[in-house]
């Protein structure tokens, strides 16, 4: 690979390329060639092994072998069996699997089909959320064209072998992305998770064996049939293999969609591939993982990313959502967000969830607003390590990472809350004071022209007074005064 | 259309949709054509990717150009968007950023229509499968 190339697209080898809206130029960018291969040269068993020798593990989150998830669900028996594709995309700020489904959707329609004949399913479902409309008419468009040309219904390629998709849609709620909530909702029940085992491999839709894999671990398998497991596994890094796919978005210069080969570090990431941080800012943290994940500091960025490295390092690849801070962002109001976020989303059904990150978000509510105290640093980290271990599901399993990570990296950011009751970055609005600086003050009136709340008075060519009671720590002032005449503190 | 029936089928379907592209987009004159994708996935869109894809399918044939304009999906350059690939007769494509109504019509007329460098090109960062 060349010096400054650190970018390759295999899972968005024809996103950006092709139309999607035309099954004949994905058929003319070797489309469906796979599918054919497998079909009328390979068995199952086969199949599968070539999945398991590429490396491919899921990239919806938890990067479980995919090879090896066919395989489990290829031996129970069943008269019915189920492939779904998840969709759902709950993380805040993620878009790779959008793009993917409108930009290339027959590329999942055809690993789709390839994954039923391994485990031996003639039905295909994809859960995808209401949200997404563009990707879920594409997706229709592409679904009628593989019919119509008879790559989806009966006797596909002449084989014998029959396969079909349809569409279920969700309502947006991030715990349905988590397997059994998905399967609890596409039955029409509440999208609540349950208890495994028994795995969706043994027990899925409607009491069959399902296999659930993420749209971008779809998007991987045509290309693996294609090129073979060996030119896909090196690629990436021994336990990690292939590309991921990352939406960099934050204080990033070149926000937008990314896919770099696994142990790619994040420097190189951020620096290279997105071009540094915005408005020549200092960088400070990347959060990946979404409200799953954690934020990763400046000694982490010559860490290679993958699956274990990541974890290692206190974070998570989950589906690949990356947001850059840079020295403007409060890492308390950040894990705030994050357990904001939770709170709302999680499902109630078990109490170390539903009730314990309702109490860390009152925690760290308390502690932006500087009344909190030394205590309740310590019952943040006792009850998040509690919430971990005692949850039902992966949302609540990893729900305070956001916070655990950024009392591990930036302790001193909490202290500086709770000791000095103040806010480094400048954020928490109930630290700080905006104040006119009497001896810069010249009187030219622009701060009071834009006070949202008019609570700047002041002659022209006088020194302006902000009135405290009134502000609502906008910044707006600080923003217009071209004389260096508001202070932050 | 023909439904494919075996893998022998599926393979000649693709021989002859590559020769048709490649026909239509290598060949100087006289099928060669000038051809435009323009990014409209989500992000494209909500930048305003639709007017300057009618805009470009409008204006060529006005202007006679002997053009297909496409859509595709996200090329991934979201912090450029709209983003449109231009690619002429025989010639490597090129991608632009930031395109505007202002911008399109630039490409049109220099670019196009005379061959001269335009500026706003993203230059390629990635590789492609088929070169690794
Ligand atoms: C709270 C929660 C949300 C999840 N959301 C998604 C999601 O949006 N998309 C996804 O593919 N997987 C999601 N997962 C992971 C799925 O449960 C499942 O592991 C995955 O779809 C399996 O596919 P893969 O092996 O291809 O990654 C989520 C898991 C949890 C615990
Ligand atoms: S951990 Fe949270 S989201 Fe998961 S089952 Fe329990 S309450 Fe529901
Ligand atoms: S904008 Fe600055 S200089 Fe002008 S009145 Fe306000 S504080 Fe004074
Ligand atoms: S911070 Fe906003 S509300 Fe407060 S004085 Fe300045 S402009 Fe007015």
């Amino acid at each position: 690979m060349s010096e400054n190339i650190k970018q390759i697209r295999v899972a968005l080898r024809n996103c950006g390329f092709i139309n999607p809206e035309s099954i004949d130029e994905y058929i003319a960018a070797d489309g469906y060639e796979a599918l054919g291969r497998v079909l009328t040269e390979k068995t199952p068993e086969e199949a599968t092994k070539e999945i398991i020798d590429s490396g491919l593990r899921g990239r919806g989150g938890g990067g479980f072998p995919t090879g090896v998830k066919w395989d489990i669900a290829r031996k129970v028996e069943s008269d019915q069996k189920y492939v779904v594709c998840n969709a759902d995309e709950g993380d805040p700020g993620a878009f790779m699997d959008r793009s993917i489904l409108e930009g290339d959707p027959h590329s999942v329609i055809e690993a789709m089909a390839i994954n039923g004949y391994c485990i031996g399913a003639d039905k295909g479902l994809v859960y995808i959320r209401a949200e997404y409309p563009l990707a879920i008419e594409r997706l229709k468009t592409a679904l009628d064209q593989a019919r119509e040309y008879g790559l989806l219904g009966e006797d596909i390629f002449g084989t014998g072998f029959n396969f079909d998709i349809e569409i279920r849609y969700g309502a947006g709620a991030f715990v349905c992305g988590e397997e059994t909530a998905l399967i609890n909702s596409m039955e029409g029940h509440r999208g609540e998770p349950t208890f495994k085992p028994p795995f969706p491999a043994q027990s899925g839709y409607l009491g069959k064996p399902t296999n659930v894999n993420n749209v971008e671990t779809f998007a991987n398998i045509p290309v693996i049939f294609n090129k073979g497991a060996e030119w896909f596994a090196s690629i990436g890094t021994e336990k990690s293999t292939g590309t991921k796919v990352f939406a960099l978005a934050g204080k990033i210069n070149n926000v937008g969609l990314i896919e770099v080969p696994m142990g790619t570090t994040l420097r190189e990431v951020i620096f290279e591939i997105g071009g540094g941080i915005k408005d020549g800012k200092k960088f400070k943290s990347v959060q990946t993982g979404g409200p799953s994940g954690g934020c990763l500091t400046e000694k982490h960025l010559d860490t290679p990313i993958d699956f274990d490295n990541l974890l290692e390092s206190g974070s998570m690849m989950g589906s690949g959502g990356m947001i850059v801070m840079d020295e403007d962002d409060c890492m308390v109001s950040v894990a705030r967000f994050y357990l904001d976020f939770t709170v709302e989303e999680s499902c109630g059904k078990c109490t170390p969830c539903r009730v314990g990150n309702k109490r860390l978000y009152e925690l760290l509510d308390i502690i932006s607003k500087g009344n909190g105290s030394n205590n309740d640093l310590d019952k943040l980290r006792n009850l998040g390590e509690v919430i971990i271990d005692t949850s039902l599901c992966g949302l609540g399993q990893t729900s305070p990472n956001p916070v655990l990570s950024t009392m591990d990296n930036f302790w001193d950011e909490y202290l500086a809350h709770v000791e000095d009751q103040r806010c480094p970055a400048g954020q928490c609005k109930d630290l700080i004071r905006y104040e006119v600086i009497e001896e810069n003050c010249v009187g030219c009136t622009a701060c009071a022209r834009n006070c949202p709340v008019n609570c700047i008075s002041g002659e022209r060519k006088e020194i302006h007074h902000i009135d405290q009671s009134l502000c609502i720590k906008c910044g707006a002032c600080f923003e217009k005064c071209r004389f260096n005449a508001i202070s932050v503190s | 259309m023909a439904k494919v029936k075996s893998l022998a089928d599926l393979k000649k379907m693709k021989e002859k949709l590559q020769s048709d592209i490649s026909l239509r987009e290598n060949s100087k004159h006289p099928e060669g054509m000038v051809r435009v994708k323009v990014a409209m996935a989500t992000c494209g869109i909500a930048s305003g990717a639709k007017d300057v894809m009618e805009f470009f399918t409008v204006n060529l044939q006005k202007r006679n150009v002997d053009a297909i304009v496409t859509q595709t999906g996200c090329m991934g350059y979201c912090y450029a968007e709209p983003t449109v690939e231009v690619k002429l007769p025989g010639q490597e494509p090129v991608v632009y950023g930031f395109v505007d109504i202002k911008k399109a019509d630039e490409i049109i007329e220099k670019y196009i229509k005379q061959g001269e460098p335009v500026d706003g090109i993203i230059p390629v960062n990635y590789e492609t499968i088929d070169k690794k």
